[in-house]
């Protein structure tokens, strides 16, 4: 089911209309010198040259330091949550009929989402996300790229792009590119980068007693026995010793100490949740999801500069729909207000992007076929993103789905659109080139085109 | 002391081969004493269970406490000769650690290849060395069957005396099973066998692919044949393996195709091609046709010179649209058939053809491709084959041949390819000859300062072992498995849990651990997308990981060692045999037994009247000691890499 039908409710632009208007919006936005030089100036003479040191190349940080995205794979519905529409009546709205008022004027979700309605202040609801896929991994490749799938380059996702260009900036042991718990595995998340920029999986339960990332935090060996074998191993590598002069060896026992720092050191304490108080674990919900955004939080404290949350269980929900959304939706809402709330009151809400979104969305039509039984299917012509932080506006809806959000009604917002506004944010140059191991002309961001679309970077909450 | 030490172990050891490890043979991991008393292993120590099997294995721990009489024996020199240096050492207390590595013999060419690469080692005053027996034996394994030697193949290895025993190795090796699947593996990166995103090839499509290459590898299909059955193959992607070729491409363009062509079967990538010549090519891949039937992702490969596919009318009802690559058909009017003109299309090498439209333009492009004289078809299979043994091609990388990146020895490739074509493209022939070779015998262990010794071959290089490798030899070590599945795209796959990592044939299959160490993401074919760089989440899995600390803690293998009435003398040989597949040099015994305790913890573990509480904490730490060891032994990079 990889279909390609792109709607066609954007505009199209030329390259120079979307260079002036869409990529930086009719508001005049100011640019960032990096930015500006990059994307508009003369074309830059290294262009064709492999970029062997992009971090030479960064543009001055943008306001986001770190980002928390919340990707609920398998694509969560819109309809059933921050998109209701009752007029629409039950044949889409299905069982949640109810709906609660949130801060923002205009905005209500369905009643399943009373704590996240009460911190709508601290988000922007985007209403039009699209790009009309409706294949998991194409379109997980779309959301998390930008690019479209079945070119010739396999790209990094946003999260391994952050660690290719945050890295140098950043100074703490654990991985800049975390994933917790485990990655969601639709596509090779680093691209071309190569095994570096993979997400670091944690592993473990953040729920658990204790939690135990993967390599990091060992079960049942103490640090007596941790440092003793490692005295046994440097004894025992007779080869080691013999070529250490070798570089691939020298490469090998670098990548090692390393390990041995988060292994051994401080770094680890990120990941003991029984440091924070009972209170502020049941706040986040005593669930895996709810442990994962405390995690992130305290990621975010020692500067990781993105982490992502792939959504413990998934919502693919084309059958037991309603009975897995009222499993998992108050332990979004729980897990992801308490997040939003814990990160304003300690000052990093600033600092900080929080993005939640599926894939896609689901169909906005209850299926009542055999053998879905009330399910939703895949859709990508139309859903929901939430937006906070490190940059973004809270209290704003973005876009609008008609009436039965069947299709985007009013401007339309591309995975281009919303990547761009958020490597803006965080001082990313989207035109940046990355490096490629064959010297390979690519970028953060592809150039636009007839089937890459954008409706322009979010400059009204940015 | 040390020289008592030194002496017991090679008299023990010459002992523990006679009389305990007959049973290798079998191919069974050593049998342990209280065998009927051993419970279902967990994590936790469970000290009353093991209590009670340390009481019962008791009185045999009494009588096979090492005896220093054992000794002296005159039987043990020729052990004593294997277990180390060649050149028995001044001081017997600790060998240099070279020795172990290296031989003391010096290389002399054998065939045509060495006559060449000796040649142009000499005009650089380059004096390689040779490896010992233990590391060309294990070698030889992980590149010829991408497995470990175990214990038993180590050890006869290593005892065998006769003179042509690297060779007689080579042929063994290319003879067994793994071999093939090891290859299809090395295949399936560059032909891209993958079932999920980006190239989709859909469950069923990759067996189909991935079963037509390890037939070919295991019959040693003529390397002719097997380019023209890729290149020129229609029929369905479930039963027509090769015709899979041409879907494993994420970019199903004349351009894409092109790229792929040339890269998997020309080492060209076209990206450096002039443009008419780029353009002139891909006129013949500019009517391959794909065709959906009514089974879910089966489709059909076709040449469709009149882009049947394109046209509405030519689809049944209720299927999917087929696709034709190229655009060679304007859809003006749906009922009269197009016309197809005939083709103008170029060679890579810039010879003009005119396609007729009577004939399928793959068929032309593989008579080009497939001929003597063709200057990319053989060299790129040999300059292939000879990076995937040695480390790098005569043209590095092997996928980037061009004008300006010239062979570092162009006799060498040469050579090669008169051989190949000589042969009927024979590519067992190929790799036989090179690993013949007394270059493919240098030593790794010797470090050349001169700027050109990496590339004219002066040394076997360090490579760490690929993932699909590195896991099933901790899995043969500790006798463990990995459970492969995959959860998309559905049907959900499931991999019987005793195959084995480098026989799996879709690349998408889900495995942290493969995932971490590099296993080609098969979306490119390069050479380059399987990543050998070590990086730090490597080494926290191997250092400390659940995954691999499990296999240690349950792996009866082990448990074999800390229930062993054995003493540690020949059990430590044991394990250095099993993961290094050498014996251990004096000081690494010395260091071994140092940190076990294993002499005083076996004195308290058999003195039944000891407390019970201090013997039962000699147990823990006999297994912990144990335990420790080869977690140390496999994490060494001596381990980790080819050597």
């Amino acid at each position: 089911m990889n279909t390609h039908d792109v709607s066609n409710t954007a505009s199209q632009f030329t390259r120079r209309d979307t260079l002036r208007q869409g990529l930086y919006g009719a508001g005049g936005m100011m640019l960032a010198p990096g930015l500006a030089a990059s994307a508009f100036g003369a074309p830059d003479p290294a262009d064709h040259k492999p970029a062997a040191k992009p971090a030479q190349k960064l543009p001055p940080m943008g306001k986001a330091r770190s980002v928390i995205q919340i990707f609920l794979w398998g694509g969560m519905s819109h309809i059933d949550t921050w998109d209701p529409k009752p007029k629409a009546g039950r044949e889409y709205m299905g069982e949640f009929m109810d709906l609660v008022k949130t801060r923002t004027d205009g905005l209500q979700f369905t009643s399943i989402f009373p704590e996240l309605a009460k911190q709508s202040d601290k988000f922007s609801i985007i209403h039009s996300m699209t790009h009309g896929n409706n294949g998991h991994e194409t379109a997980a490749y779309l959301m998390q790229t930008g690019h479209l799938p079945g070119g010739r380059l396999a790209y990094p996702s946003v999260g391994a792009n952050f660690a290719l260009f945050k890295w140098p900036q950043y100074e703490g042991l654990i991985p800049p590119y975390v994933v917790l718990t485990r990655a969601a595995g639709r596509f090779s998340e680093e691209g071309f980068l190569g095994p570096k920029y993979k997400p670091f999986a944690t592993g473990g339960n953040p729920n658990a007693s204790r939690f135990e990332v993967e390599g990091v935090v060992a079960r049942g060996i103490s640090d007596n026995r941790q440092n003793s074998r490692r005295k046994l191993l440097g004894e025992l590598n007779t080869m080691e010793h013999l070529v250490a002069q070798q570089p691939t060896m020298k490469d090998s026992v670098d990548a090692r100490e390393v390990a041995y720092e988060l292994i051994l050191g401080k770094g680890k304490e990120v990941f003991d949740l029984n440091m924070e108080t009972k209170q502020t674990r049941d706040r986040y919900g005593r669930h895996t999801f709810g442990q994962e955004c405390l995690a992130a939080r305290r990621m975010v404290e020692a500067g990781v500069p993105y982490i992502t949350i792939n959504y413990p269980g998934g919502w693919d929900t084309h059958k037991n729909h309603f009975t897995t959304m009222n499993r998992q939706c108050p332990q979004l809402d729980q897990g992801l207000a308490a997040l939003l709330e814990d990160l304003k009151q300690r000052g990093l809400l600033d600092t900080t992007i929080v993005w939640c979104s599926g894939e896609f969305g689901r169909g906005p039509k209850v299926d009542w076929q055999p053998p879905w039984n009330g399910g939703r299917n895949h859709y990508g012509k139309v859903f929901s993103v939430l937006v906070a932080g490190g940059g973004f506006k809270g209290g704003h809806i973005v876009g609008k789905s008609d009436e039965k959000a069947t299709k985007v009604a009013e401007r339309p917002v591309y995975p281009y659109d919303l990547l761009g506004s958020i490597y803006h944010l965080a001082g990313i140059d989207p035109t940046a080139k990355l490096p490629h191991p064959l010297g390979l002309d690519a970028h953060v961001l592809p150039t636009l085109s007839d089937k890459v679309k954008s409706g322009g970077l979010l400059t009204e909450i940015m | 002391m040390k020289t008592t030490l030194w002496l017991r172990v090679t008299g023990i050891l010459l002992l523990a081969a006679a009389a305990v490890w007959a049973a290798d043979s079998a191919k069974k991991p050593p049998k342990k004493a209280p065998a009927k008393a051993a419970p279902a292993e967990s994590d936790q120590m469970q000290p009353m269970m093991d209590m009670q099997m340390m009481d019962q294995m008791q009185p045999a721990a009494d009588q096979s406490a090492p005896k220093p009489a054992a000794v002296s024996k005159p039987a043990d020199k020729p052990a004593q000769k294997k277990v180390a240096s060649p050149k028995p050492a001044a001081n017997p207390q600790a060998v240099p650690a070279i020795s172990l590595y290296e031989s003391s013999a010096a290389p002399r060419p054998t065939n045509e290849l060495d006559k060449i690469i000796f040649a142009r080692l000499a005009e650089l005053k380059i004096q390689p060395k040779l490896c010992s027996d233990a590391v060309f034996c294990r070698r030889a394994y992980l590149d010829v069957i991408g497995t470990l030697p175990t214990m038993a193949e180590a050890r006869a290895f290593l005892n065998d005396k006769s003179p042509d025993k690297r060779v007689k190795l080579i042929d063994q090796l290319m003879k067994r099973d793994e071999y093939a699947a090891y290859y299809a593996m090395k295949w399936g990166d560059i032909l891209r066998i993958k079932a999920e995103f980006p190239v989709n090839l859909w469950p069923n499509a990759a067996q189909a692919y991935h079963r037509y290459v390890f037939a070919s590898i295991r019959d040693n299909k003529p390397y002719d044949q097997f380019a023209r059955e890729l290149l020129t193959s229609s029929g369905s992607n479930f039963r027509v393996g090769p015709v899979n070729f041409y879907r494993a491409i994420q970019s199903k363009t004349p351009e894409g195709i092109t790229a792929a062509v040339a890269l998997t079967l020309m080492g060209s990538r076209t990206d450096s091609w002039p443009a008419d010549r780029l353009k002139g090519t891909t006129a013949f891949f500019s009517q391959i046709g794909y065709k959906p039937t009514s089974e879910w992702k089966e489709e059909c490969v076709f040449w469709d010179p009149l882009g049947a596919a394109q046209r509405a009318a030519d689809v049944a009802p209720g299927h999917d649209k087929p696709t034709t690559v190229g655009q060679i058909v304007e859809d003006k009017d749906k009922n009269a058939g197009p016309a197809t003109p005939p083709l103008n299309a170029m060679f890579p090498d810039g010879k003009k053809v005119t396609l007729s439209p009577n004939q399928d333009p793959r068929e032309v492009f593989a008579d080009w491709l497939i001929n003597p004289k063709n200057p990319w078809f053989a060299k790129a299979a040999v300059n292939r084959e000879w990076a995937w043994l040695m480390g790098r091609g005569i043209v590095d990388e092997p996928d980037d041949i061009r004008p300006d990146n010239p062979p570092s020895n162009p006799k060498l490739l040469a050579c090669l390819e008169k051989q190949f074509v000589d042969s009927g493209y024979d590519l067992n022939h190929i790799r036989r000859m090179i690993l013949t070779s007394t270059a493919y015998q240098f030593s790794s262990a010797t470090t050349f300062k001169h700027p050109k010794a990496a590339e004219n071959f002066a040394a076997y290089p360090l490579r760490r072992m690929e993932a699909e490798v590195l896991i099933d030899a901790i899995n043969q070590i500790t006798d463990t498995r990995d459970l492969y599945t995959s959860p998309i795209p559905e049907p959900f796959t499931y991999i019987p849990d005793d195959m084995r990592a480098i026989e799996i044939a879709d690349g998408s299959i889900t495995s942290t651990f493969l995932t971490l160490f590099g296993r080609s993401a098969r979306a490119t074919g390069m050479v380059d997308e399987r990543a050998q760089k070590p990086v730090s989440a490597q080494w926290l899995h191997m250092l400390n990981s659940g995954h691999i600390q499990d296999k240690l803690n349950k792996s009866t293998k082990i448990r074999a060692l800390y229930t062993s009435n054995q003493p540690p003398i020949a059990l430590i040989d044991d394990v250095y045999l099993t993961i290094l597949s050498r014996h251990p040099a004096p000081q690494e015994f010395d260091a071994a037994m140092e940190y076990g305790r294993f002499d005083a913890l076996n004195k308290i573990l058999s003195d039944g009247k000891k407390p019970k509480k201090e013997r039962e904490s000699a147990w823990v730490a006999r297994r912990e000691a144990w335990i420790d060891l080869c977690w140390a032994l496999i994490n060494t990079q001596e381990f980790m890499y080819r050597h």
